[in-house]
């Protein structure tokens, strides 16, 4: 049995709330990069070129990357041979983003309740997955989301019989929908599979990933590089003004699921998706 | 070549403005987001008088990140604009020529920009942090306790958007998608 203090758990998500928020994730300055180049619009190369300025100077003066500084995500993956120590977890998970959010200056954007919407005041509660895993770690991966485009997200029952094509349309749909809400170019996570909860929870997950990076299945790889090639021929361009800068990238998550069903969840997200992952 | 455009708005500045032209606005501009629309309106409803005069302003759909102590305003870039369309003509009505969001926006209200003349600006989202440097001064004037989602004047200085509807009621969203669609799929039938 190994013991951890909860309070390097806060510790940890404090940090990770800051440094998400001021320093943009380097694979998708990268892929700004890439996207400057390739643009056709004008207009889309001058946006594209913003944003890598955006990130410098979010980086440079310490100023949130975008104001919408989310609602923090959190997966939790737990050792089984962890104990915990000095105080119960979840209440040290949210005092790490109450402290990151109040010290790094964070947007408070959370409500208490959906109908009464009475703000929080310090961008609690986080949304916290837990999973137990073998041995006598913890890994800890945050995500403060932005709702400009977890607003455009949707799920899809579908019936097998649509398979493949099913699939392409209702993401495709998805993505022509958002548009320049979900504040193109932007990075869309997939979750197939599973049960109704599963498939959503695994498009947050695909959107963990480092874009770029593709599934490690051959046949799912080959559908998120034709997804990503679909995408980038809408038109839809950077922030929706036009262009073939549409996405980053698609990353899609699989689970075993029912012998009817096949579930499609379509996470959406924007140029600044945020995450970090610490291990302890 | 940007246009360079400085408030107060007038229907004649308005008229040299077309879609998709890249402008750097300098002047007064006043921030409203979803919950101060919802008090706006209300207040309109109920005939009170408003916090501020709509007359010619413009709105600017933003809530910001808390300025740090040496900072005018924390990380300021556009929210969605299509959660405001069920306020705006209304706001229209009132006299609002300008407003700065992100995103399509409906056709009531589209079509309400171009009946009154008034336009509608695209800042760049998640761009909170260039944004802010164009910002030169912000209070907090009205409907406080909504935190940031306060109403507040800012002094902007060569504040970079786009133009996205016009007076005659073009519509970037509409109409620059074509230009760069290099198929067609499911089509509407």
């Amino acid at each position: 049995m190994r013991s951890i203090h909860v309070e390097e758990i806060t510790q940890v998500i404090q940090e990770m709330c800051v440094e998400t928020n001021y320093y943009l994730d380097p694979h998708i300055k990268k892929a700004f990069y890439q996207s400057v180049k390739r643009e056709e619009s004008p207009l889309g190369k001058e946006i594209l070129t913003s944003l890598i300025e955006n990130a410098d100077i979010a980086a440079n003066y310490q100023i949130p990357i975008c104001q919408d500084t989310g609602m923090v995500v959190v997966f939790c993956e737990i050792g089984q041979e962890v104990h915990f120590t000095g105080g119960y977890l979840e209440k040290a998970i949210h005092k790490g983003v109450r402290q990151g959010y109040a010290e790094g200056y964070l947007r408070k954007s959370v409500v208490s309740d959906p109908i009464l919407r009475k703000n929080t005041q310090d961008n609690t509660p986080a949304v916290i997955h837990y999973q137990i895993i073998p041995g006598d770690q913890v890994h800890i991966t945050l995500s403060p989301k932005g709702f400009g485009s977890e607003n455009m997200s949707n799920i899809y029952m579908l019936a097998p019989s649509e398979g493949i094509a099913g699939i392409k349309k209702v993401v495709i749909q998805t993505v022509e929908k958002a548009g320049a809400n979900a504040c193109p170019p932007m990075i869309v996570g997939v979750g197939l599979g599973g049960t109704f909860e599963k498939a959503a929870i695994l498009s947050k997950k695909a959107l963990l990933r480092s874009v770029g990076t593709k599934s490690s299945l051959p046949h799912i790889a080959a559908l998120e590089e034709e997804l990503l090639n679909t995408i980038n021929q809408l038109g839809i361009g950077p922030q929706g003004l036009g262009g073939i800068t549409t996405a980053l990238g698609v990353h899609i998550e699989t689970y075993p699921t029912h012998i009817a069903g096949l579930p499609v969840a379509i996470n959406m997200s924007c140029h600044v998706t945020r995450h970090a992952k610490r291990t302890l | 070549m940007p246009v360079y455009l400085e408030t107060p708005l007038t229907k004649e500045k308005l008229k040299t403005l077309q879609v998709g032209d890249q402008v750097l606005l300098s002047g007064t501009i006043y921030t409203a987001r979803d919950a101060a629309h919802k008090r706006l309106v209300t207040q309109i409803k109920n005939k009170e008088t408003l916090p501020i005069s709509l007359t010619n302003e413009i709105i600017y759909y933003m809530g910001p990140s808390p300025a740090r102590p040496n900072q005018v305003i924390g990380s300021a870039g556009p929210t969605t604009s299509y959660r405001m369309d069920a306020y705006t003509p209304l706001l229209l009505e009132q006299g609002l020529l300008g407003m700065i969001g992100k995103g399509k926006r409906s056709e009531a209200v589209r079509m309400s920009i171009q009946k009154h003349q008034s336009i509608y600006f695209a800042a760049i989202g998640g761009a909170g942090a260039l944004l802010s440097h164009r910002i030169k001064s912000a209070e907090m004037i009205a409907y406080k306790d909504l935190a940031t989602e306060a109403i507040r004047k800012l002094v902007v200085e060569d504040f970079p958007i786009i133009v996205a509807i016009d007076i005659k009621g073009n519509d970037i969203y509409r109409d620059s998608k074509k230009k760069y669609r290099k198929l067609e799929l499911f089509s509407k039938k």
